[in-house]
């Protein structure tokens, strides 16, 4: 059984604004578990967040803790680790936050693999304004802006998070919990960029449109799409069509941002003093 | 190499760079455009020698995020930019106002809208650098005319950012960050430095909007053992979200107030024999320079001209407009724009003197002459 977290929480701006059945409860307790499994001080974490229901996590937490603007959070976290590298820099995002307005942030950062670690609560809605698509809204799907049915493809989060350079990138859900705690507490082990989409349920705006009556439906929903990835190596393509892979998705050593950037100081710092001698 | 003490050759940006480092600039985040990019070469050169950093960023929405973030970590930061980059950070810096983070964004001006003349000077961004961001917000801004006033007004910016916990808007002009001048670089013992005012608390104790008389809440840096909340939703004094009625109306009076008590000590203006002038300019940034020297032929040719040279333009000097209002009989408001100070000094004078503007929109600096003439018109 995963151990009670309430440590880190900030009990007295209980209760939450999350709705009954919403999964980003179950999302953030394994951010949680994980912190506390590295054994983490409160005073170097600092969690930081776009705009959505996702991003009012942090406001729960007992860290140095920074709500900001819509899709900007990992740009906000790139200055502060840049300004104190030895900060634990954790993004909490949105799949609209993340992958929409924020796609571009998103990318530079795992393409300098700077030392953050990215959660995205992908619930496939845009749940705080309610109920519109995102741009990981699956295609066919019901939202309030695509009543006829969605005709976009949403991305392969993961893939282009990987692709565009990052240290570590895995994918788990709010159903496999447990595992999703180890792979976020692996992400943030990580020294570079590391990426954990954590497929969640909204059950307000998406399943009550999409034929999923409860949370329970939709939990059952990502249990049953979900294939490890050690499986999914043994299944052909036709078998993984509308399944997802959970799991490590990619891992690599690259040199990290913040310490790139020490050697140029470095560097700088001995060219001022050879020009003073 | 880092410039010591003395007297130098610099442009107006790479002035702005190391006046930034001299104030204690320790971050800087940017996207490179025309005519800001120097200040960004600059300091991606300079910074790491004084062991700051700078990075480039993917876009100007991103830098000024960035600097935000190591503001709150502790480094005194800066971005740098023109009109279409300063039109997308509007958003930061609504958030850097209401959520009280010291930070400093030069806007470097060039004809627009749009992307205008990329090249060419303009004073069109004065509103915007006001108004720019949604909602009542406070802000500074200033305004440099030369580029040794460039070295010592930014150590201002950075100092009264700090100090006030506002974010100060440098609003330089094409013609001023390229141009080259004298500069007179103090030693460092010589230049005051301010820090923001910072918990004198323990953690426990520490309530991150509660601020005294001064109406400046002490801010801690993230990563110091204060754990708080920082929103850029409506917050009350522990930095939590409110949507109550009362707490979010007191949060926005006492910005405004924190304003109005910030402005006497961040209000720069030079006047120019004033004292007995019949006819009086008032200008800012490059035009400043025309109109000196329009009250010196003025003079010279008998008419008794003076000059209010705003260095502060937001809060809007009016007090010494008020003054000059009162003996002149006019005042002449040159700008590179179709008129937008003007509506101010009209508005300061409240009819004690005539306002007339003098607006040049096609690229080109004011003349001294064009201005001496209107000066006889009016
Ligand atoms: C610049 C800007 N544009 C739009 C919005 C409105 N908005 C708030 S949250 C949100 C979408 C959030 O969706 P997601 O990131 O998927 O998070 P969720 O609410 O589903 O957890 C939008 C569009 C905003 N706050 N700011
Ligand atoms: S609207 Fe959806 S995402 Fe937002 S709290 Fe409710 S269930 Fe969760």
């Amino acid at each position: 059984m995963a151990m009670p977290v309430t440590h880190y929480l900030r009990t007295s701006k209980m209760p939450h604004i999350w709705c009954a059945g919403c999964g980003h409860g179950i999302v953030l307790g394994a951010v949680l578990r994980a912190i506390d499994s590295l054994g983490l001080d409160k005073d170097e974490v600092c969690v930081v967040s776009g705009i959505g229901c996702a991003s009012r996590a942090p406001g729960y937490l007992d860290f140095n803790t920074l709500h900001t603007t819509h899709g900007r959070a990992i740009a906000f976290a790139t200055g502060i680790k840049m300004a104190k590298p030895e900060l634990k820099v954790i993004v909490l995002t949105g799949d609209g936050d993340a992958a929409a307005i924020g796609g571009n942030h998103l990318i530079h950062a795992a393409r300098r693999n700077i030392g953050i670690t990215t959660v995205c609560f992908n619930n496939s809605i845009y749940g705080m304004t309610s109920g519109q698509y995102s741009p990981m809204t699956p295609t066919g799907s019901l939202a309030s802006t695509a009543p006829y049915g969605n005709i976009e493809e949403p991305f392969d989060l993961c893939d282009l998070v990987y692709a565009a350079g990052a240290s570590y990138v895995a994918r788990g859900t709010a159903y496999h919990a447990l595992l999703l705690s180890k792979l976020i507490a692996k992400a943030i082990a990580t020294e570079g960029f590391s990426f954990v989409e954590a497929i969640t349920q909204c059950p307000t705006y998406y399943g009550r449109r999409n034929n999923m009556r409860s949370a329970v439906d939709m939990l059952k929903w990502q249990k049953e799409h979900a294939v490890p990835v050690a499986a999914a190596a043994k299944m052909s393509a036709e078998e993984l069509v509308g399944k997802f892979r959970i799991g490590e998705l990619g891992t690599r050593t690259r040199p990290e941002y913040t310490r790139r950037y020490a050697a140029v100081i470095e560097t700088a710092q001995k060219e001022e003093a050879e020009q003073d001698a | 190499m880092l410039s010591k003490a003395g007297t130098r050759l610099m442009q107006g940006n790479e002035a702005c760079a190391e006046g930034a480092i001299a104030a204690g600039l320790r971050f800087f985040a940017g996207y490179p455009i025309t005519p800001s990019t120097e200040i960004a070469e600059e300091l991606a050169l300079l910074l790491p020698k004084v062991g700051g950093k700078f990075i480039q960023m993917e876009d100007e929405i991103a830098s000024i995020s960035a600097i935000i973030g190591a503001s709150l970590a502790g480094a005194k930061s800066m971005t740098a930019t023109s009109g279409p980059g300063f039109s997308l950070k509007q958003e930061g810096i609504g958030f850097a106002s209401y959520t009280e983070v010291p930070c400093v964004i030069v806007n470097v001006q060039r004809v627009g809208p749009s992307t205008g003349v990329p090249t060419a000077p303009a004073q069109g961004d004065v509103m915007q650098a006001r108004w720019g961001t949604h909602g009542d917000h406070p802000i500074i801004v200033l305004c440099p005319s030369s580029v040794a006033e460039t070295f010592t007004l930014i150590i201002e910016a950075f100092n009264i950012s700090e100090r006030w916990r506002i974010p100060v808007i440098f609003l330089m002009d094409e013609v001023v960050a390229h141009m080259r001048e004298k500069v007179v670089v103090p030693d460092v013992s010589q230049i005051k430095l301010v820090e923001r005012p910072r918990p004198q608390v323990a953690p426990d104790q520490y309530l991150p909007y509660a601020a005294g008389e001064d109406l400046v809440p002490p801010m801690a840096d993230f990563g110091s053992g204060y754990r708080y909340h920082v929103t850029g939703l409506t917050h009350d004094q522990t930095g939590f979200p409110t949507t109550k009625a009362p707490e979010v109306g007191a949060l926005a009076r006492r910005l405004d107030a924190k304003m109005k008590r910030a402005a006497p000590h961040v209000t720069f203006v030079d006047e120019l024999l004033v004292d007995d002038a019949e006819v009086a300019i008032f200008a800012y940034g490059v035009t400043a320079r025309a109109a000196a020297k329009a009250v010196r032929d003025a003079r010279a040719q008998g008419l008794k001209a003076g000059l209010i040279k705003a260095k502060t333009l937001w809060p809007f000097p009016s007090e010494h407009v008020r003054r000059v209002a009162e003996r002149a009989r006019a005042i002449v408001v040159p700008e590179m724009n179709m008129g937008q100070l003007v509506l101010e000094v009209e508005r300061a004078s409240a009819g004690r003197a005539k306002v007339a503007g003098l607006s040049r929109v096609d690229a080109e600096p004011i003349t001294p002459d064009e201005i001496l003439a209107r000066l006889r018109e009016v």
